[in-house]
């Protein structure tokens, strides 16, 4: 039999039956679409989490007061049970570091503060100059905190773009005072609005110097304190060095944890990695359902088709030509309802979009190509059986009248 | 086929062929030891009570099914040998069968049925067309080549089948009860075109119950219990 009379006899049969067919596509569509819209939104977590780390700015070394860190519980712990302060004196030893082109300690509260009447309660963070720079913020209006004494801060302040607009209205912030306790603060510049960071919406923040935060927030400890490393190829370096100034300065003892960007970066894309590959492996289960449908609905056509195929046998057919159309017939059903499935999966990759536009949920390639080909697979694989019971079916008893 | 003296080489020889079927511990013997010689161009029919064995017979003889014991030769070659691919193709193109339920596949047209065994047989389709259009046109068929088998009538499907036995230009038509499911009239139309396809020279082999049919036969043969009883001679017939 000639490939394209194999080809349309299968389709033929496969069209001739029209509500098994669509529900055999349906199936294996679902299975397919399953896989490319869970992917879509495991992956389109990862890049929404690469995306929202690269935003913090790039070559960055984070210094976290206490340890944190994994490593089990170990003997010093237990003795020395509170941590020292991460200080601003601290933050100037680690911007002595060669390995660091800037460092800002950073120091974070939430505070009310008042213009006027119109009161509001917002995040303050205390830092310095260099901040802007290592969070690659860029400005609206006006300038960033002056360089000046880390211990003496001037009071001027650097508003977000929502504090703007909600502390002032049209009014132009820029000269303006805001009270924050005893204190006022000059306005001196508005931030670009940027709409959030990972966990710090930056459109809502009032920046002032680091000295005056300590002061307001009573505290000498700090928050964190940012430190950008002389390129990538620093970053080690710089967290090495940053390492050994701290344990330096506190008596030996390492009791800050010092983390980079690229190791949170990449055991987050490891974890979301790994996630996404997880539901992958949950929708391709719906594809072995569907395979294993195929080949019941196939074993069912069998059973229903013995009479036609007892026909084709006494007119000629081989088993091999009888095997091959019913494996066909298998592959087209299977390669229809990977398709619609990709189809559909898109749709719903789509809609996802429409509805969380931060959320990039864009099928990985991987996942794709791999549904398809599962499908196509499966599809085959589970329609040999049936093709093979076709193909060895006795003629006479196929062509007895039931 | 040519014309063929009793003497010659027959066109089929059976010998000693048995089908023995296993039902539970019994076994049960369709055809025991048939002995049978038939010339090209006979027209023969095989007569009997059911379960006779006659249409044990026919699929035998049409490579359907295989003999249990016993040597088929058809045209000289020793079939029970073949393996099933080679059997298939010597279905394929040496004989045809009609069915008494007529078998044909309910989705395709009248068209499409008649070139199935062309199609199987790897048949381009740009020859297939020429020879349906002419089967269509032997068999009166041309105006119903569109429709599918639920819209022709019963004389209409079997004229259908029988084109479609034919389509291959066998040297043998094996026809089990083909008048069967048809009114005594249309029956006729039907035994007539068997007929004429016989007069054409191909060897005509007919089962049926029918003793009016049955008798329409130059050679006529009688089963019972899975062995032939009368024969009324070989080669009977031919010549003429």
């Amino acid at each position: 039999m000639r490939t394209r009379d194999v080809f349309a006899s299968a389709f033929g049969a496969a069209a001739g039956n029209p509500l098994r067919t669509v529900l055999l596509v349906l199936a294996m569509a679902i299975g397919v679409a399953a896989v490319v819209v869970l992917t879509a939104l495991g992956d389109g977590a990862r890049r929404y989490v690469v995306r929202e780390f690269t935003s913090l700015g790039s070559n960055l070394v984070i210094v976290l007061p206490g340890r944190t860190a994994t490593g089990g519980v170990n003997p010093a712990s237990a003795i020395t049970s509170t941590p020292r302060d991460l200080t601003v004196e601290d933050a100037r030893a680690v911007a002595r570091a060669p390995a660091a082109l800037r460092v800002a300690p950073v120091v974070v509260g939430t505070s009310e503060m008042s213009v006027g009447s119109r009161l509001r309660d917002t995040l303050v963070l205390g830092s310095t100059a260099e901040f802007i720079d290592i969070r690659r913020f860029t400005l609206a209006q006006g300038r960033f905190l002056p360089v000046e004494d880390w211990d003496r801060g001037s009071p001027v302040m650097v508003i977000g773009a929502k504090l703007r607009s909600e502390l002032f209205g049209a009014e132009p912030p820029l000269g303006q005072f805001v009270r924050i306790g005893e204190r006022r603060f000059r306005v001196i510049g508005v931030l670009a609005a940027s709409g959030s960071g990972l966990g710090m919406n930056t459109d809502e923040l009032a920046i002032v110097p680091v000295a005056l935060a300590q002061q307001l927030f009573n505290t000498n400890n700090l928050f964190r304190v940012l430190v950008e490393a002389r390129g990538r190829a620093a970053i080690p370096e710089a967290k090495k060095q940053a390492t050994a100034i701290l344990r330096e300065r506190h008596g030996g003892e390492e009791d800050v944890t010092v983390i980079t960007q690229d190791a949170i970066l990449a055991t987050f894309d490891r974890l979301l990695g790994t996630l996404t590959l997880g539901v992958a492996g949950i929708a391709a289960i719906s594809l072995a359902v569907a395979g294993i449908l195929v080949m019941n609905v196939m074993l069912v056509s069998v059973t229903q088709r013995r009479a036609e195929i007892g026909l084709m046998k006494a007119l000629g057919g081989s088993g091999g030509t009888i095997r091959q159309l019913f494996l066909v017939e298998a592959a087209l059903l299977s390669l229809a309802g990977a398709l619609a499935g990709f189809a559909l999966g898109h749709v719903g990759a789509w809609v996802i979009r429409a509805l969380y536009p931060t959320l990039p949920a864009y099928p990985p390639d991987w996942a794709v190509l791999a549904a398809l080909g599962t499908a196509l697979v499966t599809g085959v694989l589970f329609g040999v059986m049936p093709a093979r019971r076709a193909a060895a079916l006795d003629p006479v008893l196929a062509l007895a009248r039931r | 086929m040519g014309e063929a003296g009793a003497t010659a080489a027959p066109q089929i020889e059976l010998q000693g062929i048995e089908r023995v079927f296993h039902l539970g511990d019994s076994a049960v013997h369709a055809l025991a030891g048939i002995d049978l010689a038939i010339d090209a161009g006979e027209y023969l029919s095989v007569m009997g009570p059911s379960g006779s064995g006659k249409s044990t017979l026919l699929n035998v003889l049409g490579l359907l099914d295989s003999p249990s014991g016993g040597r088929y030769r058809l045209e000289g070659r020793d079939i029970t040998t073949l393996s099933a691919a080679e059997q298939a193709r010597v279905r394929s193109r040496r004989i045809g069968f009609v069915f008494q339920s007529f078998h044909l596949v309910p989705r395709l047209t009248a068209a499409e049925n008649i070139a199935l065994p062309m199609m199987l047989a790897g048949i381009a389709a740009a020859e297939r067309a020429p020879r349906v259009e002419k089967a269509l046109a032997d068999f009166g068929l041309v105006d119903r080549a569109r429709h599918k088998p639920d819209e022709l009538s019963g004389g209409q499907r079997q004229r259908v089948a029988i084109a479609r036995a034919t389509v291959m230009q066998p040297a043998m038509l094996l026809a089990d009860e083909p008048t069967g499911n048809l009114d005594r009239a249309t029956g006729e139309e039907v035994m007539r075109l068997l007929e004429a396809l016989h007069e054409g020279g191909v060897t005509l082999i007919m089962v049926t119950h029918d003793q009016a049919l049955g008798d329409r036969a130059h050679r006529r043969i009688y089963m019972e219990d899975g062995a032939i009883r009368r024969d009324s001679g070989r080669g009977a017939g031919l010549g003429r």
